[in-house]
């Protein structure tokens, strides 16, 4: 691993500032510049996750009527900064970390524009602080969807516009350096799967943050009073950005679940084509399925609504279905390749399972798939939204998809970033072992009995479901404060698990045991395993050799996608049932 | 060479680190077509599920829907209630339309204006709107959800099937005193007396 000022490649004119230095785990080139860049963005990441994750904790103690923590302006005040902090700051300041990673020294290459992308920094940082000043201080009480006309500080429209040119800046020199790539052949063949994941979730980046603008730019100028906006219009434009900022986040993180089946496991691509195209689904189906929020809306037809959910969201559900067939049998395949192929599930049972980058791949896939695609597909049916729209049934879907499974995906990522980018080992490594189970284990629970608490009907957003001061009285369901309190454990639990992530990587990085080649032995502490046992590499013996069944390569996968599909129907099915109870309406 | 498979050529199987080199848009293995099949399939199902709801199935969000002037919307409810208003409760006036008419219901910071009382099996056209911002029409235990927007009519044919004393929600975030925001609907029996049943009040 050492720190070398490389020539520029293939016969251009050597320039002294490109210093590479080469990864001794992957091989892998890395530009000095780049990774810097990965850096800042990562550790600006963690600092939003901390102030997320405390909103998030401060919510969920207000939420739980027992606690009932906050007072009402607090409650919608941290929900507002819970929301933004989190769907958008830190996850596109760490999908920026990835997009840096996935062109550079995933490519061998070096960052084009370097000096552009600390200006992109600066913006984007510059931005998402003027937005949680206003929400701090009281002048942008509008929640993270900011529904006209709910009125906020013009500057907080402002920091938005700001921080999203910025990611946009970043994802243009994305694509530029893809190109410097090409140009200065630093890699041979066609772009890695993992590259073409990122690729993907920066040109879904790009027709979001477009429609950002969209949103925010008329809603700024409205603020200041210059023009007049229409309210369905405005739902109809911040889904666009606020559905197509998940499917960002969807794209990044299949990324990086094929990243880590490499890294823990040697899990292979299956068919290049499968993949490649179930990624080219998501950019062309997905803007149009922002249209699954707004099913119950008075603004749109029937046909409008069912056309785009199913005609266009269903593509985009077939590709996620794919990339959970490919992503686990990959894992199987690559096991068993390398002799771990045993039974049906011998490459699960042997599987390394205290590499925190593996646990984090699995929990991720399984609640991700699980609970965020199954319950997202079903309340996202037209007719079915009737009886989920705006209840907790809503949230309590999209944090089994963004939480445990898109943070998860980066957390587990995290575990291989700190050796391999920041060269410390992983501090409180025990505890590191452990973080994942905590974090999806709680989350789920959480994901769980929130959806429940949600089919009698509890609304999201609303600070006191007794009610009290009301012009009528209403209790719920006795059984809600049950399911509601056991939510609140699964979000302790989580909250522990995001709190322990924090100390970890924080303390790693700033404190941590540098990392040397000589730590990576079998069993070594703070390493995880895909660094200390590395998958042996693969030779076209292991290929031959590779069992075929009735099943194919991946038998394992086949009977868990079975399951999946199992409980898709009956949760779907289940749904319609429920719906057929209710008041007769058209 | 590194243990990441980077000495593949692309043909041979590799992880997705590596770029592959050569043609890779080759015939996937059978069980991945075999998957891909079956979740197409799926895909299809999901998708015929809905048009075949809208034809025979009895709960639909179709709606006659209309944009609205919020003052005006305001007009009609005061007319609305003006109408047919029989009684006050907690302030707000009780109206029990005739069967089968157009009945409103209007969403503003933070009531539901006015308390409707229906009658069991009778459809009625139910006409949401706002004259401020955005709330959420939702009704409790049946678990009826609607979004209502200021400046949209959505006009929704209901028949409650259920008699007994109903709680509106409104569950979209509209401001400090959203959790306030608490209507009333009451659904009589279909000869017009009072259900003796448990109402929603009495459930805790």
């Amino acid at each position: 691993m050492t720190t070398t000022v490389a020539d520029r490649p293939h016969g251009r004119a050597p320039l002294k500032e490109w210093a590479f230095r080469t990864c001794g785990v992957t091989g892998l080139k890395l530009d000095r510049q780049g990774e810097l860049l990965i850096k800042a963005h990562a550790v600006v990441a963690t600092v939003m996750l901390l102030i997320g994750g405390i909103s998030a904790l401060l919510i969920l103690l207000t939420r739980w009527q027992t606690v009932h923590l906050l007072d009402p302006v607090m409650f919608y005040r941290v929900l507002t900064a819970h929301g933004l902090t989190m769907l958008v700051f830190f996850i596109i300041f760490f999908e920026m970390a990835v997009l840096y990673f996935a062109a550079g020294p995933m490519l061998n290459s070096r960052i084009a524009a370097p000096k552009l992308g600390w200006f992109n920094f600066a913006l984007m940082l510059t931005g998402a602080t003027l937005a949680e000043v206003m929400i701090w201080t009281g002048k942008a009480d509008v929640l993270m969807t900011s529904y006209i006309p709910l009125r906020a500080d013009p500057l907080y429209y402002l920091g938005i516009i700001l921080f999203a040119v910025g990611a946009l800046l970043v994802c243009f020199q994305f694509f530029a350096t893809l190109v410097v790539a090409k140009r200065e052949r630093t890699y041979e063949g066609s772009l890695p799967l993992i590259t073409y994941g990122a690729v993907t979730a920066a040109i879904i980046a790009v027709i979001t943050l477009l429609h950002g603008a969209a949103t925010y730019i008329p809603t700024f100028l409205w603020s200041i009073g210059l023009i007049d906006v229409d309210p369905q219009l405005y739902r109809m434009l911040w889904w666009a950005l606020g559905h197509s900022s998940q499917q960002i986040n969807v794209a990044a993180m299949v990324a990086i679940w094929y990243l880590l089946g490499a890294l823990t496991v040697g899990a292979v691509v299956l068919n290049e084509k499968i993949s490649r195209t179930a990624f080219v689904l998501y950019i062309l189906f997905i803007s149009m399925a922002s249209a699954h929020h707004l099913l119950v809306d008075p603004g749109f037809s029937s046909a409008w609504k069912v056309v785009n959910t199913s005609y266009f969201m269903y593509m985009a559900v077939l590709a996620s279905m794919l990339h959970g067939f490919t992503v686990p049998a990959g894992v199987e395949v690559g096991q068993r390749l390398r002799g771990v192929s045993q039974g049906l599930f011998g490459w699960v049972k042997k599987a390394p399972w205290g590499d925190p980058g593996f646990s984090s791949l699995v929990l991720s896939v399984v609640v991700f798939g699980f609970v965020g695609g199954i319950t997202g597909v079903t309340i996202g049916t037209e007719q079915i939204n009737i009886v989920a729209h705006n209840t907790l049934r809503v949230p309590g879907h999209f944090h089994a998809t963004v939480v445990s499974g898109t943070t998860m995906a980066f957390m587990g990522l995290t575990y291989y970033l700190i050796p391999l980018i920041f060269r410390r080992k992983v501090a409180f490594w025990r505890a590191a072992q452990l973080q994942p189970y905590l974090f999806a284990g709680g989350m789920l629970v959480f994901s769980i009995f929130m959806s429940f608490s949600g089919g009698f009907g509890v609304p999201r957003r609303t600070w006191d479901i007794t009610f009290s001061g009301a012009p009528f009285e209403m209790a719920f369901h006795p059984v809600v404060d049950g399911l509601m309190a056991i939510m609140a454990l699964g979000g302790i639990v989580a909250a522990i698990g995001g709190g322990l992530y924090i100390v970890i990587t924080v303390w790693s990085v700033f404190f941590g045991e540098k990392f040397t080649e000589a730590d990576r032995v079998p069993g070594a502490k703070g390493l995880p395993q895909g660094l200390t046992r590395p998958p042996r590499p693969v030779t076209a013996a292991d290929e031959k050799n590779l069992p075929t069944g009735r099943l194919g390569h991946a038998p394992g996968t086949m009977i868990l996608v079975a399951v999946f599909l199992a409980a898709f129907a009956i949760y779907y099915f289940a749904n319609w049932k429920i719906l057929s109870f209710v008041w007769k309406i058209g | 060479m590194s243990e990441h498979g980077k000495q593949d050529n692309g043909e041979t199987m590799h992880t997705g680190m590596v770029a592959p080199k050569g043609r890779w848009w080759v015939p996937a293995h059978k069980s991945e077509k075999v998957w891909f099949a079956i979740a197409f399939a799926w895909c299809m199902v999901l998708f015929a599920m809905m048009p075949l709801w809208h034809w025979k199935g009895g709960q639909n969000p179709t709606g006659i829907r209309a944009k609205v002037d919020p003052v005006e919307f305001r007009a009609r409810v005061d007319q609305f209630v003006d109408d047919y208003q029989v009684d006050v409760l907690n302030g707000f006036p009780v109206v029990e339309p005739p069967p089968g008419s157009d009945i409103y219901l209007m969403g503003r910071m933070w009531s539901w204006y006015p308390v409707l009382k229906l009658r069991k099996g009778v459809e009625y056209t139910l006409h949401l709107s706002s004259i401020d911002v955005n709330h959420g029409f939702s009704l409790y235990p049946v678990n009826i959800n609607f979004q209502v927007v200021p400046g949209y009519n959505y006009g929704l044919k209901i028949v409650p099937t259920e008699a007994g004393e109903f709680g509106i929600i409104c569950n979209e975030f509209c401001g400090i005193g959203h959790h306030m925001m608490l209507g009333r609907v009451i659904v009589t029996n279909e000869d017009g007396s009072m259900p003796g049943t448990t109402t929603v009040a009495e459930v805790h």
